[in-house]
């Protein structure tokens, strides 16, 4: 039951198959037996029976609020949620009990949908595997597959994990462990869509402005969107047309008057031209991976659709320009960060100054910090044309590439998300944060750039058992036609449902649902 | 605050009273509640040179303003928190303007109409398009570690103010300048620090952070205290006319820093300092005035100027070095990433499609609202009613004080040059001597048009005239004839009656038959003895009518 869909157990709820208090019940207990995953930072057990036990009510009298009525989410702990702690896995946030609720959750929670809790992430967001938590790194779930153990030459899984990817690890770990139905993730470079890469989840960054960031702690505010998780794409247009539009509290948002509310019955497959773009074969990637994205290809040209090789000549320079741009709107965003309002603060006050300085070197991580001290070096008068300004102008290159290539009659490109599979934990912490944040955003990090929607949809397991996904990006304020060829896409593929090795209950489960 | 609760429960107790942190203060001697970029390039400028003591007479001064006035507006620049001056410490604070973590700014549209009016008013060219930029600093009233302002593109740009004040040797010239606005931003206001350094705390209110200010940028046109005062004297009285800053500068809605440098005119700028804190416009001359005569005896005594940030002491007339590093600080702008460009159109029809126009700042609309302004005015007194110029100035300072005696020009066939002697004379007199505002007046333009109307009917003298008005300031609740009725006042015309009177005072004082007898005499003499000698009161005796005598 914990595996299937949210249409799916949607319907199960409104024709009274299923209970929303035990459907909650159960993800609650997932969450218990699969807490070595390190997935949830604080799990909201008592409000989430109370949401279910409402949810209940509305569903047996046959009035549910909408298709997310009674289903168990998660968030990513970089949201703020009202009176729920809100950690930022950073000790400078332990103990913040934010007064309000970001819009996306206020959303979500108005929907009847459970908030059942909020997932552990890279501090601040900053990473790509999930492994620089205060609360310690996210595992893969698929460590815990059958199809991984089975390969592995380890007996004792907690020798031998992949990790989750990052930042939004412990979203994806969620999901694919069975235990939320969505999550909210939150993508900067890619941190929605890399963990749902190495999750085998469908992973949606959309167009920016289309989604509030009104109470998402900021990492790079003119990149940051909230990001969604689901298991199908058809969830992920679900969730995304609850999600979408216009909020008064984000500058930056706009009305969603032309996006669709849900993806379209007929779709032909040959009316579509899929672009593939030649840089993204980059060094390093996988011959599985490159393997996997030819399949695709194929299945695309198989099915009449047009395939063309594009150009995205700027490309190659949008990690500098990220590093750049990222590092600049992160000195300033962590300014606020003093101890004094709220927060984590020394017990160092011998001045104001070293108050600040303690309280801030107590609080941030290594990872912060030298990303503040970079940012702040960018924006000094002396130095803002060399760097910011001139990353900006690269930020325009690489959005006008973007745009050549689609005023050119490309509908979707077609590219990898990650590298290759998950990393294992130990070989993944053999260089630092910065080298693996440039490294693993490569595919993922252009799209931020420019702005525009991404959705990854995992397509096959690698001969170590572990998904491996592609990306499709799309046109501003297109997401819904993204979803419908990402639809479409899911559907020739047959991605395999998470099997644990260790798990008796899953499969019984799984009648029970079906 | 408690170092580790921060629960929201906490938050909100916290938020209604002061937030706290033990401090121990080494830098800041005055409270600079916003700071400003220091003078960029001034250390490239030259030092005056000074061949002789002599030349010191030929240095000039050379003064330029910032000013920062908070906008009148119910709320604040980028939160709904209200704008509220006395209330409890932290009583009205956004979660904006306490920067908590993922909170976003929503721009105003009040503030930025303010901004607009006042760019008009001050012939300023409204950028159409105009961005927000970050100011880096920490300070504990700042609480998000940056001010939101418009560094690269403000929302005005090259305008003008004209004022004029009074010059010359006897300071009743009429002297008319001209300065130029460089710009207008839009910016954030700060909270307020109160600095405990008995108990070395600090205590926060943010009841103030946030609140819309529009920073208006003066060149340096000035030369002395007295044009930088009345600048901002005039400066003060267009946004009070506009209604978009309050201008009360003890309260700080109008607050004044002075650039001040001096230098040999023809030859290139001095460096020069900045005087903060200036509060009000008295001391906006004094203290430039102050800092002009100290860089004069500075460079006389082969000093040199530095480029520093000073402070005006009002108790001893001075202005001190604030021991803080700010001229060195690198504010590390950078754009303000959650706030689109700021459009204004020029009217209805250039409003793209999609937008929404009721939405949306519009140029021609605020024009059209357009309140007369006070230069404006003051040249229309004088040239409709053909009185004086000062006396336009004192109409238009005064608050209300044009419509009030319009009022009662309107209700009077007396001239208006005599209506502004008993608007000037009898009832600022008396507002002043009791401290009164013009809205307390207890005597009505229309009061005030009906004696002038018995005046000018010769029913009265004017002497009679201002002993009405002084009882109408008593009782105003009493009409004019009633007044005039009661204290008997009328004319004595009654050619008979005043025969005795006059005989009767001869009489009792054979002496004055000395002085020459003209018509003035008698009525000196009546003045002196009529009450002993009759019973009629002092006063009345001048009520005889002057063509009898």
């Amino acid at each position: 039951m914990l595996s299937l869909s949210i249409g799916e157990v949607s319907a199960a709820l409104r024709k009274g198959r299923l209970s929303a208090t035990e459907l909650c019940r159960r993800c609650l207990n997932r969450i218990r037996k699969t807490r070595h995953l390190n997935a949830y930072i604080t799990v909201t057990e008592d409000l989430a029976m109370k949401q279910a036990q409402e949810a209940e009510l509305r569903l047996t009298r046959g009035k549910p609020l909408g298709p997310l009525d009674g289903i168990p989410f998660s968030v990513k702990d970089n949201f703020c949620t009202e009176n729920i702690e809100t950690t930022c896995a950073s000790h400078m946030l332990r103990g913040y009990f934010p007064p309000f609720s970001a819009t996306v959750v206020q959303k979500l929670l108005d929907q009847g949908a459970v908030l059942v809790g909020k997932t552990n992430l890279d501090e601040f967001a900053m990473g790509s595997g999930s492994t620089d938590s205060v609360f310690g790194p996210v595992r893969n779930p698929w460590s815990y597959s059958v199809s991984y153990r089975e390969q592995s030459r380890e007996q004792d899984p907690d020798s031998d994990w992949v990790i989750a990817g990052g930042s939004s690890g412990g979203s994806a770990a969620a999901v694919a462990s069975l235990s939320s139905f969505m999550a909210l993730g939150s993508d900067t470079g890619g941190s929605t869509r890399n963990p749902g890469s190495l999750c085998g989840l469908v992973a949606l960054k959309p167009t920016y402005g289309l989604l509030s960031r009104h109470g998402l702690i900021p990492l790079v505010n003119s990149m940051d969107v909230p990001g969604i998780m689901t298991r199908t794409v058809h969830d992920a247009a679900t969730v995304l047309d609850v999600l979408q539009g216009r909020d008064e509290k984000d500058s930056t948002t706009v009305e969603s008057a032309y996006s669709p509310s849900s993806l379209p019955e007929e779709f032909d497959v040959r009316d579509i031209c899929v672009g593939v773009p030649k840089e993204y074969h980059a060094p390093g990637m996988s011959a599985e991976t490159l393997a996997q994205w030819g399949r695709v290809v194929a299945l695309f040209e198989r099915a009449g659709a047009r395939v063309k090789e594009v150009s995205l000549p700027h490309t190659q320079h949008s990690i500098v320009c990220y590093h750049v741009l990222c590092c600049c709107e992160v000195a300033s965003n962590m300014a606020r960060f003093d101890g004094l309002q709220y927060g984590h603060r020394s017990k160092v006050d011998s001045s104001t100054e070293a108050l600040y300085a303690t309280t801030r070197h107590e609080g941030f991580n290594s990872v912060v910090r030298s990303r503040i001290l970079a940012g702040n070096y960018f924006l000094l008068k002396q130095n803002y044309d060399r760097y910011f300004v001139k990353a900006q102008q690269i930020r325009r290159l690489i959005t006008e590439d973007f745009r050549r290539v689609f005023q050119s009659g490309v509908d979707v490109l077609l590219t990898p998300t990650t590298l290759s599979d998950a990393a294992r934990y130990s070989d993944f912490i053999q260089e630092d944060n910065r080298t693996r944040s440039a490294q693993e955003d490569i595919f993922t990090q252009p799209v931020n750039v420019a702005g525009l929607p991404a959705v990854t949809v995992p397509t096959a397991l690698s001969s170590r058992g572990l998904p491996i996904s592609l990306q499709l990006i799309g046109q501003s304020f297109q997401d819904m036609k993204l979803l419908t060829v990402a639809n479409w896409m899911e559907q020739q593929l047959d991605f395999p449902i998470i099997r644990f090795h260790d798990d008796t209950d899953q499969e019984r489960e799984c009648k029970l649902g079906s | 605050m408690a170092a580790s609760s921060s629960g929201s429960s906490t938050l909100k107790r916290t938020l209604c009273t002061f937030i706290r942190y033990r401090s121990v203060r080494c830098v800041r001697q005055c409270n600079a509640s916003i700071r400003t970029v220091c003078t960029s390039g001034s250390t490239s400028q030259l030092q005056p040179k000074i061949q002789s003591k002599g030349v010191s007479s030929q240095l000039r001064g050379v003064v330029g303003l910032e000013i920062h006035a908070q906008i009148h507006a119910t709320s604040k620049l980028f939160a709904c928190s209200r704008v509220a001056f006395c209330s409890p410490p932290n009583s009205s604070v956004a979660f904006l303007d306490a920067s908590l973590p993922g909170t976003l700014p929503v721009l105003n549209r009040r503030c930025v109409e303010a901004a607009v009016i006042t760019g008009l008013a001050l012939n300023c060219t409204i950028n159409r398009k105009s961005l927000f930029d970050r100011k880096h600093y920490f300070y504990a009233d700042m609480p998000a570690g940056y001010q939101i302002t418009q560094q690269r593109l403000p929302i005005a740009v090259n305008g003008s103010l004209i004022y004029s004040y009074f010059g010359g040797r006897k300071r009743n010239q009429v002297l008319s300048r001209c300065v130029r606005i460089k710009q207008i931003q839009l910016e954030q206001d700060s909270g307020k620090s109160l600095h405990d350094d008995q108990r070395s705390q600090t205590l926060i209110d943010l009841n103030r952070a946030g609140v819309g200010l529009m920073e208006l940028v003066m060149e340096a046109d000035m030369s002395c205290g007295d044009e930088a005062a009345a600048a901002v004297r005039e400066l003060q009285l267009i946004l009070q006319t506009l209604g978009t800053c309050q201008g009360n500068m003890s309260e700080g809605q109008l607050r004044v820093d002075a650039n001040v440098s001096v230098h040999c005119p023809g030859e290139p700028l001095g460096v020069r300092t900045e005087v903060k804190n200036i509060n009000s416009a008295r001391y906006v001359a004094r203290a430039i005035d102050y800092e002009i005569q100290r860089q004069k005896k500075v460079l006389e005594n082969g000093g040199i100027i530095v480029n520093e940030t000073r402070a005006f002491d009002s108790k001893s007339g001075t202005t001190i070095p604030m021991r803080d590093k700010e001229g060195l600080q690198d504010y590390r702008f950078m754009p303000e990433p959650n706030l689109p460009p700021l459009f204004v159109y020029e009217d209805e029809a250039s409003v793209p499609a999609g937008v929404n126009p009721t939405q949306v700042v519009m140029i021609d609309r605020l024009k059209a609202e357009l309140p007369e302004l006070p230069g404006v005015r003051r040249a229309r007194m004088v040239d409709q009613y053909k009185i004086l110029p000062e006396h336009s100035f004192t109409l238009v300072n005064e608050d209300g004080l044009t419509e009030y005696f319009e009022r009662v020009v309107r209700n009077t066939k007396a001239e208006p040059r005599k209506v502004i002697g008993w608007v000037m004379k009898e009832l600022l007199g008396n507002l002043n001597q009791q401290s009164l505002k013009l809205a307390q007046s207890p005597v009505s333009p229309e009061a005030l048009a009906d004696l002038l109307n018995v005046l000018e009917s010769g029913h009265i003298s004017s002497s009679a005239a201002k002993v009405v008005f002084q009882e109408m300031w008593k009782a105003p609740e009493k009409a004019v004839e009633q007044l005039v009725k009661e204290l008997d006042l009328g004319l004595v015309s009654d050619r008979e009656k005043l025969l005795k009177i006059c005989q009767k005072v001869v009489d009792t004082h054979p002496e004055q038959l000395n002085v020459p007898t003209t018509k003035s005499n008698l009525l000196t003499i009546g003045g002196l003895d009529l009450e002993s000698h009759t019973k009629l009161k002092w006063k009345n005796t001048l009520q005889a009518d002057p063509t009898l005598m």
